[in-house]
């Protein structure tokens, strides 16, 4: 008797808690429609647009920096899109860059060197307490006061050169036989691949160590330079000329970009430094000791044993650190990027339709994050599965 | 970036809440008047050493709140970044935006506002380093051009190019500030935003002769205040305030002679106006001295332009189009009557 009551009892509440449940699923479900249906009427009540058939009218709107190309002719959707590639751009580069900075900080940090350790200590408090946008301003001010203008341009070589408009370049004109030279680039990679695999093995197998950096440096570098200079060096440069206001012609990266990239880099350098700092110090000392115990170098134990413990620390940290780059990159507008905040927000004035806009802007960053998250969550399973 | 949040915030939150009754009987039950203004924008609406909004702007607002609440001072100003201008009013965040806002046809039509009076008129120049020997905007081929994100103005530019087939590259910023800041340190080889603006931002340049403006205006921009869609007697009460102060100019109705008038002018027209005779207050939802008071809050449309961007304020733009029709200008309020 006893039993069955305690059974259903159990059982009425676990239908009490499913109840709960569907209840405020429910609601849930009823305040979203009923903030999407009441939005929907007053827009209507409102004469304001929506949908997105916006997205096929002709823009017109400049893009002053784009990687793809973009005249004001193109649509609304081709604008918007032409500024997803330079948010992705920026924040591409940007990752890199602050991962190498960033790992070298942190390695700086755990220093014996007292002077080298202060001052990354220095750089990570200042980078990491003053606001990113003051960062960025900041250097965009410097860039901009620092360098000369376009007609007293510092020459650094022939085609390379620097001034208040930009950094340029030569642009590569690939001729006939360009192609071969890429795929000699390609085999190299394959053929370096194989051969490290094999040292790999052979080292097991022996104990031996190969030279494999060199090999690897000479065949990646060596190969594709033999076949460049057998097929005629099938690749012309164009440099960039001064004409009238500018220099035009060749490649180049604008101010803008330039001071969003290293506001970027350096801010969240800082934090992924930190991230590399505790995942170091999370290693075991023992672990050193017996590493320097057997005579490795200090390199190589970094390399080998420090580091690939610390990446288990590293890796998740890190990834909030680059979803947040690619979130910050927004505040590319104040300094004049056309990031996608940026045009969007054109658009958003020239057409009204904000909701529209937003919820593209939400999307594209939702979209980017959580690519970035599932590339790090791979990357950190690989990492685990080293462990023994 | 963040202010759009709140605003796409607002938007939800309104768009999750019925509406309301007229936006005047609002008002006057706030006792209130919320009007946005801009950041910063000398001439139009700035505030002054004190903390104080003045403009031209700002003086209309100031003049609708004397006509509704009795009171020039009853206003909270909302500044307002460039591509929020008009998404904050379709929202119900502000109750007017007088805010350097050009008439066209789409904001007119698909965005959920409404034009009331036109204010001023401007047009799009350049400027532009004296050293360059530029004699016409033409001549921008290949030119980097500072300019504010949201705006006309950045159409204007790229039409411009287009129309002209020459190459410009424009550097986009949120505010004018940068992009002025940004011209001033060389990034760009031209300035360009409303005429207007050109010469308030050349005379804050401590070289400021070693910069011109060049005389192309690439296009109109007739400026108004605006309400929100769909409140026909709201935007009455805003339109006739704005002919009101034209009207006052052209019958010579000042600050300082508007209560003596209105006690012994014989003029059938300027006794409408000041409530003497007829009802005109009543058309608008409001009383008989609802012009009377704005004018005394003010004064009429000469006096509020002399104060803001006369002769004897930094701008010193010249009255030009923005004179009364009979003095050769665009400026015709329709009868008070």
């Amino acid at each position: 008797m006893l039993n069955k009551l305690t059974a259903s009892a159990g059982s009425s509440r676990f239908r009490l808690d499913l109840v709960l449940q569907a209840v405020f699923l429910a609601l849930i479900f009823y305040l979203a429609y009923s903030v999407f249906h009441n939005t929907q009427v007053n827009l209507e009540n409102r004469g304001i647009e929506s949908g997105f058939e916006f997205l096929d009218k002709e823009a017109g709107l400049p893009i002053g920096d784009a990687l793809i190309s973009y005249t004001p002719t193109d649509s609304y959707g081709w604008a918007f899109f032409t500024a997803v590639v330079n948010t992705l751009y920026v924040a591409f580069f940007a990752i890199i860059l602050a991962t190498v900075v960033g790992v070298m900080i942190g390695i700086a940090r755990v220093s014996r060197n007292w002077l080298v350790c202060r001052m990354a200590a220095i750089y990570v408090e200042t980078l990491r307490n003053v606001p990113l946008l003051l960062t960025l301003i900041f250097i965009y001010v410097v860039v901009l006061s620092s360098l000369p203008g376009a007609r007293s341009s510092w020459l650094l070589t022939e085609g390379i050169l620097l001034n208040i408009r930009g950094f340029y370049f030569p642009k590569p004109l690939p001729q006939d036989g360009f192609g071969l030279v890429l795929f000699s680039v390609a085999l190299a990679v394959v053929l370096c691949w194989g051969f490290r695999r094999w040292a790999k093995r052979y080292t097991e197998r022996t104990g031996q160590e190969l030279a494999s950096f060199r090999i690897s440096l000479v065949l990646l570098l060596g190969l594709p330079a033999l076949t460049y200079l057998l097929t005629g060096q099938p690749l012309l440069w164009e440099n960039p000329e001064l004409k009238g206001f500018n220099y035009r012609g060749g490649l180049s990266l604008r101010p803008e970009f330039l001071a969003l990239l290293l506001g970027l880099v350096l801010y969240t350098a800082a934090f992924i430094g930190e991230n590399v700092r505790s995942g170091i110090q999370s290693v075991a000392k023992g672990q050193i000791e017996a590493a320097q115990a057997l005579g490795l170098k200090p390199g190589k134990v970094m390399m080998r044993v420090i580091l690939p413990q610390a990446l288990r620390v590293i890796i998740p940290a890190t990834t909030n650190d680059y979803t947040s780059l690619v979130k910050n990159s927004s505040l590319a507008v104040a300094i004049g990027y056309p990031d996608m905040v940026s045009v969007g927000g054109t658009i958003i004035g020239q057409n009204g339709q904000a909701i529209e806009i937003i919820g593209m802007w939400m999307a594209v960053y939702m979209a980017i994050n959580l690519l970035i998250s599932a590339f790090m969550n791979w990357l950190n399973a690989r990492v685990q599965m080293v462990e023994r | 970036m963040h202010k759009i949040k709140t605003a796409m915030l607002g938007l939800l939150l309104c768009g999750a809440l019925p509406a309301t009754a007229g936006t005047l009987a609002d008002i006057q039950q706030k006792d209130e008047l919320t009007c946005g203004v801009s950041e910063g924008t000398p001439g139009f609406s700035n505030p002054d050493a004190s903390g104080r909004w003045v403009g031209l702007d700002v003086d209309i607002c100031r003049a609708v709140s004397a006509a509704v609440l009795g009171d020039q001072e009853k206003i909270k100003f909302v500044p307002l970044a460039s591509k929020q201008k008009i998404v904050a009013l379709a929202a119900g965040q502000v109750d007017m935006t007088s805010r350097t806002t050009t008439w066209t046809m789409k904001r007119d039509t698909k965005e959920g506002v409404d034009f009331t009076a036109i204010v001023y008129y401007d047009g799009q120049g350049f400027m532009v380093n004296k050293a360059l020997g530029l004699t016409s905007a033409k001549e921008l081929d290949g030119a980097s051009v500072c300019v504010t994100t949201g705006t006309t103005t950045e159409l204007n530019l790229a039409d411009f190019a287009r129309a002209n087939g020459i190459n410009i590259e424009a550097v986009v910023f949120e505010g004018k500030k940068e992009a002025f800041n940004s011209y001033k340190q060389g990034r760009c080889d031209a300035f360009t935003t409303d005429m207007s603006q050109l010469a308030s931002w050349r005379s804050t340049l401590p070289n400021s002769d070693d910069h011109v403006i060049l005389k192309d205006v690439i296009s109109k921009e007739p400026l108004s205040p605006l309400v929100r869609h769909g409140d026909n007697q709201w935007k009455d009460a805003v339109t006739w305030v704005i002919n009101g102060l034209i009207e006052a100019e052209e019958k010579g109705v000042t600050q300082a002679n508007v209560d003596q008038l209105a006690s012994s002018s014989q003029d059938p027209t300027i006794q409408r106006m000041l409530g003497v005779s007829g009802d005109m207050g009543g058309y608008i939802g409001l009383d008989q001295d609802w012009l009377k008071r704005a004018i005394a809050a003010v004064g009429n449309y000469g006096e509020i332009y002399d104060r803001n961007l006369g002769e004897n304020t930094r701008l010193k733009l010249d009255r030009g189009i923005n004179s009364l029709w009979s003095q050769g200008g665009l400026f015709y309020s329709p009868p008070i009557r």
